[in-house]
C-alpha cells in the first residue's frame, strides 16, 4: 500500500486494509530500499506495530481514531521523539534520548498517525545535500550517485522512495523545501510561528520551522491542520487562530494574482527555467494573472542569513558542552573550558564548526554593528520588499532551486554550497510560507531528475497558499516516482 | 569590492575558536582562516546596501514576550534527566576534576 497519506487513511478507516498490513509493508519496503538510500537512522519496527494494532482494534470495535489513524509518517531526526533516539546526525547526540515528544509529534500521534522511524539529515540542519550526516551520506531515490537535497534529505529521500507516506523536515533556510523539489515531492514551510518548535532543536530560533513533507498538496494541508496552533511550550508559537485549508482546498482561486520576479530568473539551469516557463503557463491556465514584481535584494539573502543564521546557531548550540547531556571527551583536563572545548570538537563535524566559528565572529566585539546588526537592518528590508510585492500579487512563483541535484561529493566549496539556497532563504529571513511543488523533470545527464518550484505567500496566509499550490498541481499535473 | 575580511589571521580564527569554545588544532587554523574569509567576502556585499534609520528585525513576528501563569506543572523526573548524562554518581551528574586557571 504506497502513495497519498490521504488515499492510505481512507482505505484503513474504511477497513479495506489493516494499519498493520501498511506497516508492514512499509517496513518491507524499508528494509528492501534503505541499505542503499540510507534515508533512515533508525526504524521503530516494534512500537509501530504495536500502534498498528492498537488502531486496527479500535477501528474494529467503531472506536474513534484520528484523522490520520495507521498511516506511517518519518519525523527528522532533530525532532524529538520519546521512542528511539534523537541524533540530529551528529556524534554529538549519538545517544541521545529524548524524555519527551515534541509538540509536532505529539499532534500527529494523538490523530493516530504511526511514528515509523527518524531520517537522516545535515548534521544539526547545516547543509543543502545530507552529505554532513554523521551517519553517511543519504541517496537520491531518482538517482543513487546524486545527493537527495538538504538539510530535510533523508525525510524527502524516503517520501520519495514510497518509504513512509509522508514526514516531518524542519527548514532554517529551504531545508523541507529544497530537499523536497529534488526528490520530487511536496514540501511546506509554513509561517513562522505556526507550528510549535517545542522538541525541535534549536538551530536558528527566529528562522526555524516544522513543516511537512508529502506526495501531495493536500497530504500536507492535512498535516498542517492536524499540527498548527499555538502551543503553550513555545512562547514565539503564533497565537492567531489556525485558518483550516481543508474546506477550501477544492475551490478554485478566483481572481488570482502570480508574481514573477525577474531575479528568479538569473542563473539557473536551462531544464529548471523550462520548467518555470511551464509552471507560469499552467496557472495562466486557470485563469490567473501573471504579474511582474520586484525584489532587488533577493541576491542579499544569502549574505544576510549567513550572519543571522550562524549567529544565532553559535548561541544556540552553547548548550552542547559535554555536561549534561550530549558527547564528552574523556581524558583529563586542565580546566573547565578545556573539557567543553575538546567534547565540542569531538562531537560536532566540519560544518557545524564552520558555521559556529562564523557566527561567533559576527557577535564578537567590533564585529557586532558591522555584521549582525547589520544583517537584521536588511533583513526588515527584505521584509518590506516582499510586503511591497505582495500588494501586487497573492503568490510569488520562482525556482525552489537552480538546478536538479547534483552528484554526491560534486560540490565542495562551503560557499558555493550555501548559494544553493538563494531562493529559499528570503522566505526564512522574512517569517512568510512557502511550497515547493514537482514541476517537471531534467533529463539532460541521461537520469530523470525533478525539479521543483516554489509558491511563496504573505505571513499568515498558509491556508491560501496551500488553495493556491493544490489548483496547480490538479492542473500541472505529471507526477511520477522512481523506479 | 575589497574585502575587509582579508585581513583576518590565524590569530583572530584562535581567538575565535577560544570564544567559541572549539578546542583547533594548529594545523586546522590556516584552512578555517581561508573558509571564513571567502564567506565574510561574500558577506561583505551587506556593506553597499543602504539601512539608514533602520530598525533591526531580530525575528519576524509583531510579538511581545508573553507570559504565562504561574502555576505548578509537572517536570522531568531526576531520573529522566540524569539519563542523558554523560557519568552520574548517585543523584549527581559528574565531571572530571577541572579546578585551575580559566582560560577565558
Amino acid at each position: 500500500m504506497t502513495g497519498d497519506l490521504v488515499d492510505i487513511r481512507d482505505k484503513i478507516a474504511r477497513r479495506e486494509i489493516t494499519a498493520r498490513a501498511v506497516v508492514q509493508s512499509t517496513l518491507d519496503r524499508i528494509a528492501a530500499a534503505d541499505r542503499t538510500l540510507h534515508s533512515f537512522h533508525e526504524v521503530f519496527a516494534e512500537t509501530a506495530l504495536a500502534s498498528a494494532d492498537r488502531i486496527d482494534a479500535d477501528i474494529a470495535a467503531g472506536r474513534r481514531s484520528g484523522e490520520l489513524a495507521g498511516v506511517p509518517i518519518a519525523v527528522k531526526d532533530n525532532i524529538a521523539t520519546r521512542t528511539g533516539r534523537t541524533t540530529c546526525s551528529s556524534r554529538m547526540l549519538e545517544t541521545y534520548r529524548s524524555p519527551f515528544d515534541a509538540t509536532a509529534v505529539e499532534r500527529l500521534e494523538r490523530a493516530g498517525a504511526i511514528i515509523i522511524g527518524k531520517t537522516n539529515m545535515d548534521e544539526f540542519a547545516m547543509g543543502s545535500s545530507c552529505e554532513t550526516c554523521a551517519w553517511g551520506a543519504v541517496r537520491n531515490p531518482w538517482d543513487t550517485n546524486r545527493i537527495p537535497g538538504g538539510s530535510s534529505g533523508g525525510s524527502a529521500a524516503a517520501v520519495a522512495a514510497n518509504l513512509c507516506a509522508a514526514a516531518l523536515g524542519s527548514d532554517t533556510g529551504g531545508s523541507i523545501r529544497q530537499p523536497a523539489a529534488l526528490c520530487g515531492v511536496v514540501g511546506f514551510k509554513p509561517s513562522y510561528g505556526r507550528i510549535s518548535r517545542h522538541g525541535l532543536v534549536a538551530f536558528g530560533s527566529s528562522l526555524d520551522q516544522i513543516g511537512p513533507i508529502t506526495h501531495s498538496v493536500r497530504d500536507a494541508a492535512l498535516l498542517y491542520r492536524v499540527m498548527a496552533g499555538d502551543d503553550p511550550l513555545d512562547s514565539t508559537c503564533a497565537p492567531e487562530v489556525v485558518d483550516d485549508p481543508l474546506p477550501f482546498l477544492e475551490q478554485m482561486p478566483k481572481g488570482l494574482r502570480i508574481g514573477i520576479p525577474a531575479q528568479y530568473r538569473k542563473g539557473n539551469s536551462p531544464a529548471v527555467d523550462a520548467a518555470l516557463a511551464r509552471a507560469s503557463d499552467s496557472f495562466r491556465a486557470i485563469g490567473a494573472q501573471l504579474v511582474d514584481v520586484e525584489l532587488p535584494l533577493t541576491d542579499v539573502g544569502i549574505s544576510t542569513y549567513y550572519v543571522i543564521a550562524p549567529a544565532e546557531a553559535s548561541s544556540n548550540l552553547a548548550r552542547f558542552d559535554g555536561i549534561r547531556y550530549g558527547h564528552r571527551a574523556s581524558g583529563n583536563f586542565a580546566d573547565v573550558n578545556a573539557l567543553f572545548s575538546a567534547s565540542r570538537a569531538e562531537g560536532f563535524g566540519a560544518e557545524v564548526q564552520r558555521r559556529i566559528m562564523l557566527g561567533t565572529y559576527v557577535l564578537s566585539a567590533g564585529y557586532y554593528d558591522a555584521y549582525y546588526r547589520r544583517a537584521l537592518q536588511v533583513r526588515r528590508l527584505i521584509k518590506n520588499e516582499f510586503d511591497a510585492a505582495f500588494t501586487q500579487c497573492d503568490v510569488i512563483l520562482g525556482p525552489t532551486a537552480p538546478t536538479a541535484a547534483f552528484p554526491i561529493g560534486g560540490v565542495t566549496d562551503p560557499l558555493s554550497m550555501y548559494l544553493c539556497d538563494v531562493y529559499t532563504v528570503n522566505t526564512n529571513i522574512a517569517g512568510i510560507c512557502g511550497i515547493s511543488l514537482p514541476a517537471g523533470f531534467d533529463d539532460s545527464t541521461g537520469t530523470r531528475l525533478p525539479i521543483g518550484i516554489q509558491l511563496q505567500a504573505p505571513a499568515f496566509a498558509d491556508s491560501r497558499l496551500l488553495q493556491i499550490a493544490h489548483a496547480f498541481e490538479r492542473t500541472h499535473g505529471g507526477r511520477e516516482h522512481p523506479q | 569590492m575589497p574585502n575587509p575580511a582579508e585581513s583576518l589571521t590565524v590569530n583572530d580564527v584562535r581567538h575565535v575558536a577560544r570564544l567559541a569554545r572549539l578546542a583547533m588544532v594548529e594545523d586546522r587554523l590556516p584552512a578555517m582562516r581561508d573558509s571564513l574569509v571567502a564567506i565574510l567576502g561574500h558577506i561583505a556585499q551587506l556593506q553597499a546596501v543602504d539601512t539608514k534609520d533602520l530598525e533591526p528585525m531580530a525575528q519576524p513576528l509583531p510579538m511581545r514576550n508573553r507570559l504565562r501563569a504561574d502555576e505548578p506543572c509537572a517536570t522531568l523526573s531526576m531520573m529522566e534527566v540524569l539519563a542523558n548524562a554523560p557519568k552520574t554518581e548517585g543523584a549527581f551528574i559528574a565531571v572530571p576534576k577541572v579546578l585551575g586557571g580559566d582560560s577565558a
